[in-house]
């Protein structure tokens, strides 16, 4: 047993970073996410990944997929969140996608595969519905078949940025006869369809980044059927676990932690920078020491995929673990930047009508909004008390 | 032993608590923090009517003789309320330091106005590199003949876009962040070299930064002894922390509801989420962290007339135990209202941001642990 790379994947490691350093845009900086970015903004490191062969590496190669090693992929993933880069959106990558190359037919791949590895074509996630939230299966919206046509009518909610998005899938009930889980099917819709209507929901941050996605008489092509109708539970599922795995985030925590580490260095306590004091540095060490029993943690899924074993419920853990440092990093964030953690700078920047922050030192800036955001992470994806729920259903069997 | 509020106590809160009910309901209080003035004069003129803003005076200075209970039971409304007007900077702060600093002129020249609610004040201690601590100041006051001249910058100075007036500390002696050679001055916010860049919070209040630049004032600008001013500082925050946590338990106990009242109402699984024994501990943990926070606030309150030690440690005890209380509830809240306490339309979010920047608000739970700790 060891924790060390090997020789070829430390290789692989300077590889990456050889290759981040050269041809991630310089313009686009490094800010990971910002509230007001533009979906070219979002999509360009996509697009060079997408040249490069590199934006879906967890595929399968026959899809284009890199091949790499869970390992590699891992690496990839740090290195990524070292440079704080703006990575391909999940919900082509990693969500329809899979589906896509697993339940679709052959039109479905060849029409849908290269616009999702090349970030030409946005997708956005029709699950979550006002009254089905953490309760998926109880979603109400329905596709009647008319001819060669599905009619879609409903309402979503939690649709994230669909308002940029090209595509949508949608779980829908087909047979409102058949009980919860059954009678759904997964569904395609291209947004410009009439009837698809995207309103933007405000959030206590501020920000705009969900939406409410209503379909009224929405008339989809009985072609956009993914696999088999009423079988949409088993495909939805199926891309559920492949959120799980990654939300850890155990890199851009790691890349967080630095952050915090600077901003403490540039706050003063007593006239001695605040990372001196023992209050406050002992809850960055128990940050610190939280994410690396993370960070052993998913190695130990990782090797486990290595070795052939999928990601089995255990991901849970990750998720739980995961998003309780993500929070607890936005929480130790806001406590360092003080009494500039009160401004809303959206207010100051609107004031200018420049792009000046006139007010507080730069890091402050995000602080409390960043902090009210993440409280979504402990929500989304299944609940933490879902996540739990499953642990104790399928690893302690109670 | 008694912890009985008196007849006057329970009609000033009856009041208030109509008042907050009746024209300051959600979608009124969503509008006004909107609005360019972010607040509402209609709402401070009527408080002034009812004897609110005249209620911790003493009725030799013009006010109804009430004190820190009073106080805390106003507050206490506010917060169930999310009330944004600026009670505590022109209250608790500047009526503060009128009534144990202020001379007999300038108690004339201003207390009236705070009680007829036509003087609104903000408190401009809090400095950018200065964190909690009220001696770390780089603005200085320096001797201008019989007067001073102010120059430095004061950082978010709440409801200082609303003020006419504002209490600024200074160093006016001394070396920075020595306990001596701290004075507090009151300055008319139109006074020449006065510049501010107003704001809004993200709990939907309005604050500024407050520029001073070779700002001559008169002598008689000067509250208390030169160079004295430290412990008087340190008497009025306790006072405005002890009726910032009674807010904070207004805030908490109206969140406390709206999250056990959205348990019963929301459905998962073909049940109310209410009946789920791991939410319902949940619950029972908010409640018991709202009812410990009442007791420090209590403590806190019942204790500022004490002696200072006896004083400070009881504030920083409620600020401590209010601020970790405030941190739970705001948490469990959005948590247990799922998705849509992520939203800006439920009032809870609100809830949420307000009790986040409680523990900004004159020392975090750090700053009062240590202070804590220090009085043994």
């Amino acid at each position: 047993m060891n924790l060390e790379f090997t020789a070829e994947e430390q290789a692989f490691r300077d590889e990456v970073r050889a290759f981040i350093a050269e041809s991630h845009p310089k313009e686009l900086g490094d800010f990971g996410m910002r509230e007001d970015m533009t979906r070219e903004e979002m999509v360009a490191w996509h697009k060079i990944l997408g040249t490069k062969g590199w934006s879906v590496p967890a595929w399968p190669v026959e899809y284009g997929g890199t091949g790499w090693t869970p390992t590699q992929r891992y690496i990839w993933s740090e290195e990524n969140a070292r440079a704080n880069t703006f990575m391909p959106l999940p919900f082509g990558v990693s969500m329809v996608g899979p589906v896509i190359y697993t339940f679709g037919n052959a039109e479905q791949k060849a029409q849908h595969l290269p616009g999702i590895r090349s970030g030409e074509v946005w997708w956005c996630q029709g699950y979550s519905e006002p009254g089905a939230g953490s309760d998926l299966a109880s979603l109400k919206t329905t596709a009647v078949r008319d001819g060669d046509h599905y009619v879609i009518n409903g309402q979503k909610t939690w649709t994230t940025l669909a308002q940029h998005a090209d595509w949508g899938f949608f779980l829908c009930r087909t047979d409102p006869t058949a009980k919860a889980q059954e009678g759904i099917s997964f569904i395609l819709v291209d947004m410009k369809t009439p009837g698809v209507e995207v309103k933007p929901i405000k959030l206590l941050d501020g920000g705009y980044e969900v939406n409410e996605t209503w379909l009224t008489d929405v008339r989809v092509p009985v072609e956009n059927l993914v696999g088999v109708e009423n079988k949409g539970w088993t495909y939805a599922k199926f891309l559920l676990a492949h959120e799980r795995s990654g939300i850890a985030g155990v890199a851009r925590s790691k890349r967080g932690v630095e952050k915090l580490r600077e901003i403490a260095a540039n706050e003063t306590l007593d006239g001695a920078p605040l990372i001196k004091d023992f209050d406050f540095a002992k809850k960055v060490s128990q940050l610190e020491i939280d994410l690396a029993a993370l960070e052993i943690t998913e190695l130990r899924t990782l090797a486990g995929e290595q070795a052939g074993k999928g990601p089995g419920p255990e991901s849970s853990i990750l998720k739980i673990k995961g998003t309780e440092i993500q929070q607890r990093l936005t929480e130790l964030t806001l406590e360092a930047v003080g009494t500039y953690s009160a401004p809303y700078y959206g207010s100051i920047a609107n004031d200018t009508g420049s792009n000046e922050y006139a007010v507080g030192p730069a890091h402050a800036q995000h602080a409390a909004a960043t902090y009210f955001n993440m409280r979504k992470t402990s929500i989304y994806g299944g609940s933490n008390e879902i996540q739990r729920n499953i642990i104790t259903k399928m690893i302690l069997g109670l | 032993m008694d912890f009985n509020f008196t007849e006057e106590q329970d009609m000033v809160r009856d009041g208030l608590s109509r008042l907050v009910r009746e024209q300051y309901d959600w979608e009124t209080r969503r509008k006004a923090i909107a609005s360019s003035a972010g607040w509402r004069p209609e709402v401070w003129a009527q408080l002034a009517e009812l004897g609110i803003l005249g209620m911790p005076f003493s009725e030799a200075d013009g006010g109804f003789g009430g004190g820190a209970i009073d106080a805390m039971v106003i507050m206490e409304e506010f917060g169930k309320g999310l009330v944004v007007e600026p009670f505590v900077p022109t209250v608790v702060c500047a009526g503060g330091f009128l009534k144990h600093g202020g001379t007999t002129a300038q108690k004339e020249e201003h207390i009236g106005g705070i009680v007829a609610g036509s003087s609104v004040f903000a408190f401009a201690y809090a400095e950018p590199r200065g964190r909690f601590d009220y001696a770390d100041l780089e603005t200085t006051a320096k001797k201008d003949g019989a007067g001073y001249v102010i120059n430095g910058h004061k950082a978010v100075v709440m409801g200082a876009p609303w003020a006419s007036h504002l209490i600024v500390t200074a160093r006016t002696g001394g070396e920075r962040r020595d306990r001596s050679g701290v004075s507090v001055f009151v300055v008319a916010k139109d006074a020449a070299g006065i510049t501010t860049r107003d704001y809004v919070t993200v709990d939907g209040r309005r604050a500024a930064e407050v520029y001073f630049e070779n700002v001559s004032v008169p002598a008689d600008a000067l509250i208390g002894a030169e160079g004295e001013g430290l412990a008087l500082i340190e008497l009025v925050t306790d006072e405005a922390i002890a009726a910032l946590c009674a807010e904070a338990c207004g805030a908490m106990k109206v969140a406390h509801a709206m999250t056990v009242e959205y348990s019963r109402q929301r459905k998962q699984f073909g049940v109310p989420i209410g009946s789920f024994q791991v939410l319902q501990h949940r619950m029972v943990d908010m409640y018991t962290a709202y009812e410990t926070a009442v007791s420090l606030t209590y403590l806190a309150t019942l204790r500022l007339g004490s002696g200072e030690v006896e004083r400070k440690r009881a504030v920083s005890a409620a600020k401590v135990g209010v601020g970790q209380s405030a941190r739970l509830i705001g948490q469990e809240a959005v948590q247990i209202h799922g998705g849509n306490g992520v939203t800006d339309e439920y009032a809870i979010g609100h809830y949420f941001k307000r009790l986040t920047i409680f523990d900004s608000e004159f020392g975090n739970v750090d700053h009062h642990m240590k202070r804590h700790v220090a009085l043994g």
